[in-house]
């Protein structure tokens, strides 16, 4: 009878039902949007360190992100690595912000990213035309498919200008997008070099591949101490100091997730004020009810699955225009992101609103005195 | 042969308000229930009928006296026990019916054997036997908003009954009633005393109740100023028939 009352008390007053769902709707889609871009904009983020094959990465001092590393390493500090016990590979990589010259005129920034595909460290992935092995060719590149038309090309076989020397896009990926908005450009090393001007033996990043079982924190502090003027950061380190970086440092962090969290404010609130005054409403037939001896236990779980069943048709009507959201934002510069976990976590979000929501009712009712039903 | 009291209240004062608005409502009141009797509490507004009412109902707790239902009292109980005491042991039917206009009649007398805790198969059962009893058999899935007031103070009465307490308590009973129909329910509740062996207790002003009676209690400036027992040959024993106005519909 729980059920049914508390089904029969919300359907009862159909407007105030619509406003809790809007409510809980609104809240939903907000806090789905908000983390979804949040997971959007983190996946970008660490993409690059996410596809990388190597335990370890050797950055100059200081290197703030992926995109912010500097050219700074030297053969001499790959040297070193490379004589420590436990290690297998060290691989270079080259990362910059470079020019991009648009053919038809006009310039954008880019990310070059510069890797040797035979060295396994960090090769475009999801390639949907051309091929790996094309980029190899002298002037070759790889661009996403969604920045084609930032960059002023519209696909295989187009060129353009990195500064003063010509790129050929010989290969296509499909969702490598990047946080910054500048798009990365894929080549190999040595062009890398070439495109951004600096000397033809210095990296950005030294990736460190280990041999099976070797103990990685013992690594590190053993090239800590072998290369005592740059850093040694595993996978997660640097993948936490990419995201402080541009999520935290530049504040867009926090404004997703407190766009979440007003998002949540705001839906309680709703849903609490919508599910007080229908208790108020029903406050004589609680009463009736503590008359006729229920506990208060009783009258608290109807008040609870009315907050339940809110959450649960909210739930369901946020999730489907999220979704709607989610499918229309897949090809623009920041697609949003629903994950299995993430709907799971908004659905138990939603009915902790909820509940939290019910406490003001809760409360009203606790302080009923059943002796009202003999003054109506 | 005299039936035994199930419910006994001694000594009853209760105050009500704070401070200087404090007031006595009762002021010494004892009066005992028995099995199979039919009570009517009158007097006249302000004389503390609903206070006693809800105190003997265990809604209220005295501010000095005892209430002792069948062997339990209600001394130093928390509202919780108080409900516990309640769902055990009293009825209620209310002036204004107090039905739930969400539910059926069904579900209304169902959900006063929900708050007591009975499986599904025995509120179903048990429900639809009290409306069968109170003769709204074929009303089971009428709401409160399709039912006369006559119709809905007998789903308040199949509500009170089903639970089967030893004590029925009834405030206004036929206040909002015509005559017919206050005339109905009281010779329902006259019967349910008389056939199921409980206490009835109902609070009114209505002199049209007298006739159904076993016993007249009447009640004055929060005091107990007179008793009659109604002789079995001077009470309108007739029967309810449940099918009477029905047939006179039809």
């Amino acid at each position: 009878m729980i059920v049914t009352l508390a089904i029969r008390n919300l359907f009862h007053d159909r407007v105030r039902l619509i406003v809790t769902l809007v409510g809980i709707l609104f809240s939903i889609v907000l806090v789905a949007v908000q983390l979804g871009l949040y997971l959007g904009a983190r996946k970008m983020i660490i993409d690059m360190i996410e596809y990388s094959n190597g335990e370890l990465w050797i950055t100059a001092y200081g290197a703030k992100s992926f995109e912010e590393g500097g050219i700074l390493l030297t053969p001499r500090e790959r040297h070193a690595a490379l004589a420590a016990p436990g290690v297998a590979a060290v691989v270079p990589l080259v990362v910059s912000f470079a020019e991009w010259r648009k053919p038809g005129g006009g310039s954008t920034n880019t990310v070059i990213v510069g890797s040797d595909a035979e060295d396994n460290g960090l090769k475009a992935w999801n390639i949907v035309e051309g091929s790996l092995s094309s980029i190899e060719a002298p002037d070759g590149v790889a661009v996403d498919r969604s920045y084609l038309g930032d960059l002023g090309v519209k696909g295989i076989g187009d060129v353009a200008q990195v500064g003063d020397t010509r790129v050929r896009i010989r290969a296509i990926t499909e969702g490598i997008r990047s946080f910054t908005m500048a798009p990365y450009i894929f080549t190999t090393l040595n062009r890398a070099r070439t495109l951004l001007g600096v000397p033809s033996e210095n990296s950005t990043y030294f990736l460190v591949q280990v041999v099976p079982g070797t103990d990685i924190e013992h690594l590190r502090k053993d090239l800590t101490e072998r290369l005592p003027n740059v850093e040694v950061l595993t996978k997660a380190e640097f993948r936490d100091r990419s995201l402080d970086q541009w999520l935290f440092s530049t504040g867009a962090g926090v404004a997703l997730i407190g766009g979440a969290i007003l998002g949540l404010l705001v839906g309680t609130v709703i849903v609490a004020q919508t599910l007080y005054s229908s208790t108020k409403d029903h406050l004589n037939e609680f009463a009736t009810l503590r008359a006729l001896g229920s506990s208060s236990g009783y009258i608290h779980k109807v008040i609870l699955a009315q907050a339940g069943l809110s959450a649960v048709i909210g739930y369901v009507l946020g999730m489907i225009i999220a979704l709607v959201v989610v499918v229309l934002s897949t090809h623009t510069a920041l697609p949003i992101i629903m994950t299995p976990g993430l709907a799971v976590s908004l659905f138990l979000l939603t009915l902790f609103m909820c509940a939290i929501s019910a406490v003001s009712a809760i409360m009203k009712v606790t302080k009923i005195d059943p002796a009202m039903v003999f003054s109506r | 042969m005299s039936h035994p009291v199930v419910l006994e209240a001694r000594n009853i004062v209760k105050e009500l308000g704070e401070g200087a608005a404090r007031v006595r409502a009762l002021k010494g009141v004892s009066l005992s229930l028995r099995a199979g009797e039919l009570t009517l509490l009158m007097g006249p507004s302000g004389s503390g009928k609903t206070t006693l009412l809800s105190i003997l109902g265990c809604i209220l707790t005295p501010t000095s006296g005892s209430v002792r239902i069948k062997d339990e009292t209600i001394d130093g109980l928390t509202p919780e026990q108080l409900a516990d005491l309640r769902r055990r042991h009293i009825g209620f039917i209310f002036q204004s019916y107090n039905l739930f206009p969400t539910l059926t009649a069904f579900e209304n007398v169902r959900l006063a054997l929900d708050v007591r805790g009975m499986g599904y198969a025995e509120t179903v059962a048990k429900a639809e036997s009290a409306l069968k009893a109170v003769g709204l058999a074929h009303k089971l899935r009428s709401y409160p908003r399709n039912m006369s007031g006559g119709e809905q103070q007998r789903v308040a009465v199949a509500r009170a009954l089903a639970g089967a307490p030893s004590v029925i308590l009834a405030d206004e009973p036929t206040a909002a009633l015509d005559s017919e129909n206050g005339h109905a329910v009281m010779a329902l509740l006259a019967q349910i005393a008389r056939d199921r062996n409980h206490a009835v207790l109902a609070v009114t002003h209505d002199p049209r109740t007298h006739a159904y009676a076993d016993r007249i209690v009447r009640i004055e400036d929060g005091r107990i100023v007179g008793e009659d027992r109604r002789p079995e040959a001077n009470k309108n024993v007739k029967k309810y028939d449940i099918t009477r106005k029905r047939k006179a519909n039809a």
